[in-house]
């Protein structure tokens, strides 16, 4: 058993882990974090998408022990204050979801977008930027729509920040 | 009608709670004490156990019991059943081979459950799973449907000489014989339909407790219909009663079918839970869930469409073997029957049809439901030959399928069904224009000159939703009613609870079921909460599939608040000392029409839980259930166009456009409806496209993760372009029919209609993969050249 420590959510938490212990069983079953979800083993469906040290990573094939020090951000770290994500809320709006299994990947996915490539997206941008994450219910339609819609009003915010 | 009545974009109720990672699944459910199941699977497609050694496994650290398939049988647990009895054409009984939750004889397909380990942590008890030895004698196996026919063929079942399940038909073969015999054209195809893994992507779990106090048993469990679950858990595989077996589906990652069937896994927990005495949790690997998540699909077909001088449709001969898989699924029997052929007349008038389908076991996963069942088959057969043939007559398939259209209604077809509404040619109008049809040429020609290979094809599809009423399907060999009840509880603040007995899976039925509520009493949706998936607290329920949970199951709130409705008048009338008949509910306030005079909704509610002062002789509260059985099924259509470009150096098909116009009669929540076809259209498309089950010879599945079966990404498929049509369902007192699974119905043909378009070839099989396409293109060039 190793002791791992990092931050979670802005939260400092440590724990004993089997050096096996994926990062993914560590948030659901020692944090009690089940919004990160598992539904591959293969790293391909991006449910278990999380954000470590301000970059997407797949949880379920990320040891906890390789997050040991650094600041892992989960879906349910994202909406501030009680206050829904830009991305959350669009998901919402738009119907970017229906089962939910695969919604904390792909929100976390999108957030994980803009930040890397900035507001302004197309959809041929955004279609290709979701190749790691599968949704089965949804077509993708809403999705990308919903990503679209958050990342106007982003650059909006962001324009009428400066 | 409210802001939040039925037609209103209302936003979903649900989303919140998954948006924030709050949504509660089967695994993320927890007990005190709780274990983990890891099971041992056949690795061998068809093998006799020789004996299972499980002693190096029970040393194993963390590990409780291990538990194999001699002791399941000897605690009385049940064999597996199928729900759906269908008859050969001679008269016999399907030929069912004996399937066990836990083998321990003969194992028939790679994946399936020989031993169950129970461990204190997951990892603990996979561990132990692959410690635990089975020594096989292999056995030939039998893969493709044609050759588990043949002589000589390994034989799975005692039960089924030859592997052959049912032998099964339907229409008159002699009217279609005399039809065929003057027939001025005939069109004629193998038309295979590929198999597929339904793939929610939430994996199946279970998680079993079993009070010995009480001798009881809960069970969370991921499932579209928990009460048939606890039925056939009770009164097939004897795990226990009903009264003591409650059977919880929390949220639900996705179903899609795969989650109506009980499974081996369920039956398992719920047994080891009270062996191994303590909670027991599992939860399905992707891997599992390729082997062991029933498939769908799986047919080879032959098809001979007859017609006279005029290109009217004389007559539809049919011959379809269907591969069953290595044991017979809860509804298998009934997804090549009378799910497949009894939509074979399609949009179209066609005097007589003959359909012959033999069922039949093979060395694979068991098939059954995935959405559509036997509809998408049924309608890609149609809507191939229908193409097929108006390209060898020489008219345009828009005008061949019109030509033969049926535009009266009711209409009775040959097999079996009676259309009750439908209005084909406003379908194909809306969708020819919502794709510019008549612009096509022009576009190809563009396309040409990039040296792009452009096509376009037709899909005019119609199905079955809300199979009914309960007496004619018991009549066909049902096991089950197909009836749906609901519960109306009015709370004394005037708030309400829906009690339903269909399961919502991403279908949204908490918002498009409290907007029904809101339409009927004026109440705003957020009073109005719908509960379902614990039969704890719902009394009985169907569950939710074949598009069944609008028309069937929304039709049995509206039964329940007619009779809210009728009491809350009473109340009302005697507070306001007015005529019952004088009453009228809107925007939440029962009023005496053409008075001021008026109660708000809480007011009556309050009244009739305080007591004090209601009508003579009536009962306190308000609280009313109903069960709905339809008269009918429900007939959801459309037309279906998909526009497709072709690299010819590479083979990749690009779908530059795509138009789906609908008629699924009255719709409650048109965002809602886009979605679920949005999501059908690209089950559909990863069928045409992308989408295929392979086993080696042996019976290995060789796409048993994500790395090798294809599923539809964001940048395979495009945006759509949505139309709607209604007609309205006599059948219902909503005029709704079902949206649910008309996108993965209607859509394979019209992908492939477009790739043989531009390929400018009659035949090929799904899915249209580069490497596929790029192999007929050279085999066209090659063809060419040789003439």
């Amino acid at each position: 058993m190793t002791t791992v420590s990092m931050t979670v959510n802005g939260k400092n938490i440590s724990g004993e882990v089997e050096d096996r212990t994926l990062l993914s069983t560590f948030l659901r079953e020692n944090q009690g974090l089940t919004g990160t979800h598992v539904g591959c083993d293969t790293s391909q469906c991006g449910a278990c998408l999380v954000h470590m040290d301000g970059k997407a990573i797949k949880s379920c094939s990320t040891l906890a022990v390789q997050a040991s020090g650094s600041a892992v951000t989960t879906i349910e770290g994202v909406s501030q204050d009680g206050q829904l994500h830009i991305m959350q809320k669009a998901f919402k709006e738009n119907h970017g979801l229906q089962c939910g299994f695969c919604t904390p990947g792909m929100i976390m996915s999108a957030i994980d977008m803009i930040n890397r490539l900035g507001t302004d997206l197309d959809e041929k941008t955004i279609r290709h930027e979701l190749e790691g994450n599968i949704c089965r219910c949804t077509g993708y339609h809403n999705i990308v729509k919903a990503i679209k819609a958050a990342a106007d009003e982003m650059a909006e915010v962001l324009e009428a920040a400066e | 009608m409210t802001a939040e009545g039925i037609g209103a974009r209302v936003l979903r109720k649900e989303d919140k709670r998954f948006i924030t990672g709050n949504g509660r699944y089967t695994d993320d459910m927890t007990m005190p004490r709780m274990g983990y199941a890891a099971f041992v699977r056949s690795t061998y497609a068809h093998a006799r156990i020789k004996s299972i050694n499980t002693d190096d496994a029970m040393k194993m650290p963390g590990v409780d019991a291990v538990l194999n398939g001699h002791q399941l049988v000897a605690d009385g647990i049940g064999n597996i059943i199928c729900g759906w009895m269908v008859h050969s054409k001679d008269g016999s009984p399907m030929n069912m081979g004996a399937y066990r939750a836990l083998e321990s004889e003969i194992v028939r397909y790679v994946g399936q459950a020989i031993a169950i380990v129970i461990a204190d942590t997951q990892q603990q008890a996979r561990d132990a799973a692959e410690a635990v030895v089975v020594d096989y004698e292999e056995l030939t196996a039998v893969v493709d449907s044609l050759d588990a026919l043949k002589d000589g063929a390994p034989q799975l079942h005692p039960e089924a000489a030859g592997n052959l399940i049912y032998d099964w038909e339907i229409g008159e073969e002699a009217e279609v014989d005399a039809a065929f015999a003057k027939a001025a054209h005939i069109t004629k195809m193998d038309i295979d339909n590929n198999r597929l893994v339904p793939n929610p992507m939430e994996p199946r779990a279970a998680l079993a407790h079993f009070d010995p106090s009480e001798e009881h048993y809960t069970l969370y469990t991921t499932s579209q219909n928990p009460h048939v679950a606890r039925l056939v858990l009770s009164a097939f595989y004897n795990v226990a009663p009903e009264n003591k077996l409650r059977v919880i589906a929390p949220d639900v990652g996705g179903g899609f079918g795969s989650k109506i069937f009980i499974y081996p896994e369920e039956i398992a927990c719920l047994w080891a839970s009270k062996r191994a005495g303590r909670p027991v949790k599992w939860t399905s690997d992707r891997t599992e869930a390729f082997l062991t998540d029933a498939h769908g699909r799986d047919h080879h077909s032959q098809a001979e469409l007859a017609l006279d001088e005029n290109n009217k449709i004389l007559g539809f001969r049919v011959k379809t073997v269907a591969n069953i898989g290595a044991y017979m699924s809860l509804f298998s029997s009934s997804v090549p029957t009378y799910l497949y052929a009894t939509l074979l007349s399609g949009q179209y008038n066609i005097p007589c049809i003959h359909a012959n389908v033999k069922a039949v076991y093979t060395n694979t996963t068991p098939v059954d439901a995935y959405r559509g069942a036997g509809r998408p088959e049924a309608s890609y057969l149609v809507e191939r030959v229908m193409e097929t043939a108006a390209r060898e007559v020489g008219m345009s398939p828009a005008d061949f399928r019109r030509n033969n259209f049926i535009r009266e209604f009711p209409h009775q077809t040959p097999v079996i069904m009676a259309y009750d509404a439908g209005d084909f040619d406003t379908s194909l109008d809306l969708a020819m224009n919502a794709i510019d049809y008549n612009g096509f040429a022009q576009r190809r020609a563009q396309s040409e000159a990039k040296g792009m290979l452009r096509g376009i094809g037709i899909s005019c599809y119609i199905e079955a939703c809300g199979i009914a009423p309960s007496q004619a399907v018991g009549s066909l060999g049902a096991g089950v009613g197909l009836w749906e009840s609901a519960e109306v509880r009015v709370n004394a603040v005037g708030t309400i609870e829906v009690l339903t007995g269909s399961h919502s899976h991403g279908q949204g039925h908490e918002t498009t079921f409290a907007q029904l509520v809101s339409d009927r009493l004026g109440l705003p949706t957020e009073s109005i909460s719908i509960v379902h998936g614990d039969t704890d607290k719902v009394q009985m329920g169907m569950g939710t599939y074949g598009s069944r949970s609008g028309a069937v199951g929304m039709s049995a709130i509206a039964k329940a608040l007619d009779k809210v409705e009728v009491k809350a008048k009473k109340i009302a009338a005697h507070l306001m000392e007015a005529s019952e008949g004088d009453i009228e509910i809107e925007n939440g306030e029962l009023k005496v029409a053409g008075t001021d005079k008026k109660l708000a909704f809480a007011e009556v509610a309050l009244s009739a839980y305080t007591g004090h002062n209601l009508p003579e002789g009536m009962e306190p509260g308000l609280k009313e259930g109903a069960f709905y059985d339809p008269t009918n099924f429900t007939f959801p259509a459309g037309c279906y166009i998909c526009e497709v470009e072709v690299d010819p150096d590479t083979g990749v098909v690009t779908i530059v456009d795509f138009v789906a116009a609908d008629d699924f009669g009255n719709i409650i929540n048109p965002m809602i409806v886009e979605g679920q076809v949005h999501g059908g259209l690209v089950q559909g498309i990863g069928q045409a496209m992308l989408e295929n089950t392979q086993y080696d010879e042996d019976g290995q599945l060789l796409t048993a993760s994500y790395m090798d079966y294809t599923m539809p990404r964001a940048d395979d498929v495009p945006s759509f372009k949505l139309e709607t049509s209604v007609t309205e369902c006599p059948g219902n007192p909503l005029g709704m029919k079902g949206c649910g699974e008309a996108g993965a119905i209607g859509s394979p043909p019209a992908v492939i209609n477009a790739v043989t378009d531009a390929l400018g070839i009659r035949d090929m099989s799904m899915p249209a993969s580069p490497n596929r396409v790029w192999q007929l293109i050279q085999d066209k060039g090659m063809k060419e050249a040789a003439e």
